[in-house]
């Protein structure tokens, strides 16, 4: 059964000792606790979490760039701390939203040189750089130097070379930060395709994007303060919000509201609020619909005034908001 | 395939360091920069000695320290040649941890990046030599040149230089903001310690120790022997030591120093990875 799995994290846990100065104590950080993951050979994996949830430490501990505090990890069999190198051969990473690449070779030459570290001919790699940047929309540009991209297509840049060496588990870091929605698009498309493509490839990605853990991956592990609050397929996720009726109102409230109140309602499951200038946003999870009219009632006793009301099916979105009591981009 | 990735990667690593060295938007100011900065400094070494000696230039003592000085320019090129490569990828390209993660032997890397360093630095020890024979009339006898054991001092030599690098390197991935120059202040450092200039003789008697343990001074040493042997004799503190003897004294220092670098690089690096430092950025 081992050979099915492909990536395995054990009671993993890291702690970050910070310090702002040199005369300040160091001070503890723990960015990720006890995490059990269990992800199968050919399984697309969605870490889903809001800013600082402990995604990106999680990818450096598999990655074998970072060590783990406790626990043990594993990436197609081999411990990430005992035989890094025997990892390092299978694997690549991307992380989104950055800039890396050496500026002043043109982007065949960024990609090039990257395929040489890992052993790959020259010929196939000369034309798996034609195919990707093909698919990806960046052939016309790959004997532009990489400086003279702009932030997107270096993005692309890096994603290619990601892909390039063919690995059997592939880490995404917010693959689609920072990209516009049509190249977003691309890119999920591609993620799609490519695991389609060949049955014995793994690939953990990591976002803050419900949709695209919704669209992409057969499952998706929920985390928020290191720790892995859920994990199951999208479907069942939501499905176990089947029961509950959930809300989204929309609120006139110059005043602000108490949300305590509103938690505190008997058949409150949970609830989130999104405060903007011109408006108010209370999502609001109920046992059923009956509870609706004590809501209505609370919002008149706290003088709100409603501008909208609108009944949804769950999303995971509504996963996290139950779990944790706020909305993923809230946190 | 390894032995193919260790290969490629080195190759692929000194054309990238080379890519770098000479990424001068201007390439006629890359070349007059890399002949005007060595006789630079070497003039300004000239004028102190002739003002010194009142232009003795025929004393033994001057090509001593004029060849000392002239080889002396690998040491500062070489060795931040490869420790600065960890601050460009990690700061500034901010590829370091892509090249971690790929199945590279980083040292292997890091010398590869350092060779660009090594060919400009020849490049600025060959104008140096060149400016003593023509000019100032260092007596070079090529007749007398033992070129066999010049070549292997020099290699020997800059692959030690190498190990050194490369424990600045692994220096320089720990300390994440205090290693800018850590190259060229630890090479300024050891001047003074590796008869470069002047002979151990001149130092205090508890200072000698550090010039006589490290392999930069019998490297000097061999080289000068081997350029201008006849004269030689006249240089003091290794007058009793044959040229085998030196080669290996040299080999040994060497190889205790490489050892020292190859350990200590190892300690970083898994000091790095426990601290999250490989792909921290300062934004300096
Ligand atoms: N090198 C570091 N030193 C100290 N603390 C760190 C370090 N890296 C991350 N942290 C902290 O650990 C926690 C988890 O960070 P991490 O980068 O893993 O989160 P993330 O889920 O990737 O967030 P984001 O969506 O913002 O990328 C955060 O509180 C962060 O501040
Ligand atoms: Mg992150």
């Amino acid at each position: 059964m081992k050979n099915y799995v492909a990536i395995e994290a054990r009671n993993l846990g890291r702690i970050y000792k910070i310090r702002n100065n040199r005369k300040e104590k160091f001070k503890e950080l723990s960015a990720l606790e006890n995490v059990n993951l269990n992800i199968k050979k050919g399984e697309l994996f969605g870490l889903l979490g809001p800013n600082g949830a402990g995604k990106t430490t999680l990818i450096k501990i598999l990655t074998t760039l970072l060590s783990p505090t406790t626990g043990i990890a594993t990436v197609v069999g081999f411990d990430v701390e005992k035989s890094p190198e025997e990892v390092r051969k299978r694997i690549n990473m991307v992380s989104g939203g950055e800039t890396s690449g050496y500026g002043l070779l043109t982007v065949r030459e960024n990609l090039w040189m990257f395929a040489q570290f890992y052993g790959i001919d020259g010929k196939v790699a000369n034309d798996r750089i034609k195919k990707l940047s093909e698919i990806v929309g960046i052939s016309d540009r790959l004997n532009t130097k990489s400086s003279d991209l702009s932030t997107g297509l270096r993005q692309k840049m890096n994603i290619i070379r990601g892909f390039l060496t063919d690995p059997q588990v592939l880490f995404l870091d917010e693959p689609t930060l920072g990209l516009d929605v049509g190249a977003s698009r691309d890119v999920r498309t591609f993620i799609k395709g490519w695991m389609s493509d060949n049955g014995e490839r793994t690939l953990l990605l990591t976002t803050h994007y419900m949709v695209e853990a919704d669209e992409l991956c057969d499952r998706v592990a929920i985390i928020n303060q290191g720790k892995v609050l859920a994990c199951d397929t999208p479907s069942n996720l939501k499905r176990t919000l089947q029961k509950e009726a959930i809300f989204n109102i929309n609120l006139h409230a110059p005043s602000g509201l108490d949300m305590d109140k509103f938690k505190k309602i008997t058949g409150v499951k949970n609830c989130a609020l999104t405060q903007k200038p011109e408006n108010t946003t209370l999502d609001i999870i109920l046992e059923d619909d009956s509870v609706l009219s004590e809501i209505i009632a609370e919002t008149s006793r706290q003088t709100l005034r409603i501008l909208r009301l609108e009944k949804r099916e769950p999303s995971l979105e509504d996963v996290f908001i139950k779990l944790v009591g706020q909305k993923i981009e809230e946190v | 395939m390894k032995n193919s990735i260790s290969l490629r990667s080195f190759l692929s690593a000194s054309w990238l360091g080379w890519k770098i060295e000479s990424n001068w938007t201007d390439p006629f100011l890359f070349a007059t920069y890399s002949i005007i900065k060595p006789l630079a400094s070497a003039s300004i070494l000239v004028l102190m000695y002739s003002i010194v000696t009142d232009q003795n230039f025929n004393n033994p003592m001057f090509a001593y320290l004029y060849l000392g000085n002239a080889f002396y320019q690998y040491v500062p090129a070489v060795l931040s040649g490869i420790s600065w490569t960890i601050i460009d990828d990690r700061e500034h390209y901010r590829t370091l941890k892509y090249i971690y993660i790929a199945p590279v032997n980083i040292p292997l890397y890091l010398f590869g990046r350092g060779v660009a360093k090594f060919i400009t630095g020849s490049f600025a020890v060959l104008i140096t030599l060149l400016a003593g024979f023509l000019f100032l009339k260092v007596p070079f006898d090529f007749q007398q040149t033992n070129w066999p054991l010049f070549f292997l001092s020099l290699i020997l030599g800059i692959l030690m230089l190498a190990l050194l690098g490369l424990l600045l390197a692994g220096i320089t991935l720990v300390t994440a903001r205090h290693s800018y120059y850590i190259g060229d202040v630890v090479a300024s450092g050891l001047f003074l310690f590796t008869g470069a200039i002047f002979p151990l003789e001149v130092l205090p008697v508890w200072l000698r120790p550090v010039g006589y343990a490290l392999p930069i001074t019998y490297w000097l040493e061999l080289l000068r022997r081997s350029l201008v042997g006849n004269i030689a004799k006249a240089f003091p503190t290794f007058t009793s030591m044959s040229n085998f003897d030196l080669i290996l004294v040299l080999l040994l220092t060497s190889l205790i120093a490489g050892l020292i670098a190859i350990f200590l690089f190892n300690k970083c690096n898994h000091s790095a990875r426990e601290r999250g430092l490989i792909d921290i950025s300062t934004n300096y």
